[in-house]
């Protein structure tokens, strides 16, 4: 091996490590628009899970609601042939995230789950990740939010509350993928079942429309969701490789 | 006045400039006490409301997390850019008239980077870990995030910073001494201070004058890039109508725009007020004007390219962005940007309005202002209107905001203002380099002042 080759090889490993190309799980989210009844339960859900703040009414107003997962609403047509669409809207976990270049003091990077994750310690609120994020999806803490009685006694234990200038943003529930690795660890074993782990959303979804897994192992129920023709990204043409797949909603009507 | 009947003497800069330091006014103090007063009250007391508060006192909405403060910031970086950098590239250029100016437009520079670093921490959500976004050794090993164009805004900014002071203190050691060999009591101890023990001599000069043009070539691509990686700030994201190749040279022109816009200013209120009638004269405002005019058309060409840039896309995203711009909620504010910025600078096509002063204080005054709306519009059009409608929004700048723009400029005129008293703001000795040089005869002040062919304020001309 040449002077040459060494250096090429070396060079390429530290441009990219290899937990960069071979994560040791890849989570991914199937969303099927043909179940979804949009009904909020995914929203709640998460509100509860992962102890975001209510912002209120008045913050609302200003624009300023603090919902990881949404849902959007999009009319169509004019009264009375109006017609709704709509689609809930979490953070979409890309794999060549925008949000991930910019931040100064990488608050927010890839783990090797493949997840993007934020740390809200190291956050100083530059708020630029929400600015790049195509998706909108970052929330950002405004005030130091609190809970009035007896609301502060319901907050999960397992998820921090963030500070005033942080920026936050669905984690796929990381605190759960943790539990499940810690738990897969204890019974010896070196990979989560599939199945053994969900997020809120997907454990609260009742129409089923949310299927949360390892898209790595192809027999998992996401491998196989995700290969519905129906399958596609939001926001595809932007090449940020989103995670979250969704299944596309078929109009009758349309013909 | 009586400066056009006599002919100015070398003494008699000395003596002018170091007047300007020694002798003080009520009017300076009470415009130094106002200034001070505005500063507290519009700039440090809302921004510690904020600290205390959150960013909630600020207007920013879920799409649009970025507002005045950042584009205060681009603002001020903005103006910092045409001191340092004309005042180089007329050095090299061996430009005569840049020699009265380039000590206070140098000032601008450094005093405009303070208030841009300052607006960062406005801006920021916990500015108490500011300094996380610098590469300091820890014993975490953590390490800021190379590949974010804001850490490489953390690095030119403080490169730009450190460069900038270095000229600027470079530039006035020969006059500090001047200052020293006139002055007594604590004003000497200061100067014998800062003129690092200079004496005058061949050695001294000859090294000066390399120094200075080695960081004034050094600093002139210095300058060209900081403005260009505050751009990439917005032209790195996906954000339509930022995502432009356009970004780096647009904001570029513009900070030399809204820069020597801003010399005009400071140069007509340092005429009117420190009495330098006779250094500052309408040749350089005449020069500055064919300047302004021609970064004014460079200006709008670019702004005609982006608005082609984002039709030419064809894509529904950047039509959307475009219509948004041109008449949506903010199309006044755009057009008021392009009759300040484009339409009223044509006015110095005329050479009587070139070299009148009150005119071009207006149209300098009023570039700023189009600059200004010019950098709000890039933070607040853009993220009104992204990718998902849903996520549409409008920001409208708060109370707190405003009063914090007020304050930023108070904090600019406080610093300006101290700034004039400790370094004299026109350069004595390169002053003395464009005048003839004297004969005895027809100078009484000579024998007045005691100055000596051999005094120690030096001229590289004896």
């Amino acid at each position: 091996m040449s002077f040459m080759d060494r250096f090429v090889s070396g060079w390429r490993k530290y441009r990219k490590p290899g937990y960069y190309e071979d994560f040791d799980y890849a989570w991914t989210m199937t969303i099927d628009l043909d179940r979804c009844t949009g009904c909020g339960a995914c929203v709640t859900a998460c509100q509860a899970e992962n102890n975001i703040p209510i912002a209120g009414e008045s913050e609302l107003d200003r624009g300023r609601e603090m919902q990881w997962m949404r849902i959007e609403r999009y009319w169509e047509g004019e009264y009375p042939n109006t017609k709704l669409k709509f689609i809930p809207l979490l953070c979409q976990q890309c794999d060549a995230a925008p949000c991930e270049t910019v931040c100064p003091v990488s608050a927010t990077y890839h783990n090797q789950d493949g997840l993007n994750t934020q740390i809200y310690n190291r956050c100083i609120g530059t708020r630029s990740c929400a600015v790049y994020c195509p998706y909108e999806v970052r929330y950002f803490n405004y005030y130091d939010h609190h809970w009035d009685a007896p609301l502060d006694q319901q907050l999960n234990p397992d998820v921090t509350v963030r500070e005033k200038g942080v920026m936050e943003k669905c984690t796929f529930c990381v605190q759960r993928i943790r539990q499940a690795k810690d738990h897969a660890k204890d019974d010896g074993r070196r990979r989560i079942k599939d199945g053994e782990v969900q997020p809120a959303c997907v454990q609260t979804c009742p129409a089923e429309a949310l299927v949360f897994g390892d898209r790595k192992d192809p027999d998992s129920l996401v491998s196989k969701s995700m290969s519905d023709p129906r399958a596609y990204h939001v926001l595809e043409e932007l090449n940020t490789l989103p995670s979250v797949v969704y299944l596309k909603r078929v109009d009758a009507d349309a013909g | 006045m009586q400066a056009e009947e006599k002919q100015l003497q070398f003494a008699d800069v000395n003596n002018d400039v170091i007047r300007s330091l020694v002798v003080t006014g009520r009017n300076y103090y009470i415009t130094l006490g106002v200034a001070i007063f505005v500063t507290l009250s519009c700039f440090f007391f809302p921004w510690f409301y904020q600290l205390f508060y959150g960013i909630g006192a600020a207007g920013n909405n879920h799409p649009a997390v970025w507002g005045t403060y950042l584009a205060s910031f681009i603002f001020w970086i903005g103006l910092s850019h045409s001191g340092t950098l004309l005042s180089c590239v007329l050095h090299i250029t061996n430009s005569e008239w840049r020699k009265a100016m380039y000590r206070s437009a140098e000032a601008m520079t450094l005093f405009s980077l303070m208030v841009a670093a300052t607006m960062v921490m406005v801006h920021v959500g916990r500015p108490w870990f500011i300094h996380w976004a610098a590469p300091y050794p820890n014993q975490m090993e953590l390490w800021p995030n190379f590949r974010s164009p804001l850490l490489f805004d953390v690095m030119a900014i403080a490169t730009y910073v450190t460069g900038s002071s270095i000229f600027i203190y470079m530039g006035s050691i020969p006059d500090f001494a001047a200052v020293r060999d006139r002055t007594t009591g604590w004003r000497h101890h200061l100067y014998v201070l800062l003129s690092l023990g200079w004496r005058g001599t061949d050695t001294e000069w000859h090294r000066l004058g390399w120094a200075y043009t080695f960081l004034a070539v050094l600093i002139i691509p210095l300058a060209v890039s900081v403005h260009s990686i505050v751009s990439w700030d917005f032209a790195m994201s996906l954000v339509p109508g930022l995502h432009q190749t356009i970004f780096a040279p647009y904001f570029v022109v513009g900070a030399i725009y809204s820069g020597t816009a801003g010399i005009v200013t400071v140069m007509f209120v340092l005429r009117k007020y420190m009495n330098f009638e006779q250094y500052i004269t309408k040749l350089h405002f005449d020069n500055l004007g064919k300047l302004l005019i021609v970064l004014s058309l460079i200006w709008s060409y670019i702004n005609v390219l982006e608005l082609f840039t984002g039709w030419y896309s064809g894509t529904s995203i950047e039509y959307e962005q475009l219509k948004y711009k041109l008449f949506g909620f903010y199309a006044p504010l755009y057009w008021e940007m392009i009759l300040f910025c484009a339409a009223v600078p044509l006015l110095m096509i005329s050479r009587r309005i070139r070299t009148s002063f009150v005119p071009m204080l207006l149209i300098s005054i009023a570039v700023n202002i189009g600059m200004y709306t010019e950098r709000f519009l890039i933070v607040a059009t853009t993220q009104s209107r992204q990718y998902l409608p849903d996520a549409w929004g409008i920001y409208i700048p708060s109370l707190v905001e405003v009063s914090i723009i007020v304050g930023s400029l108070a904090l600019f005129t406080t610093l300006f203002l101290i700034f004039v008293k400790i370094v004299p703001s026109v350069s004595i000795y390169e002053v003395k380099e464009t005048m003839d040089t004297p004969r005895k005869e027809g100078s009484s002040i000579w024998q007045e002042t005691m100055e000596t062919p051999k005094s120690e304020n030096g001229d590289p001309a004896w």
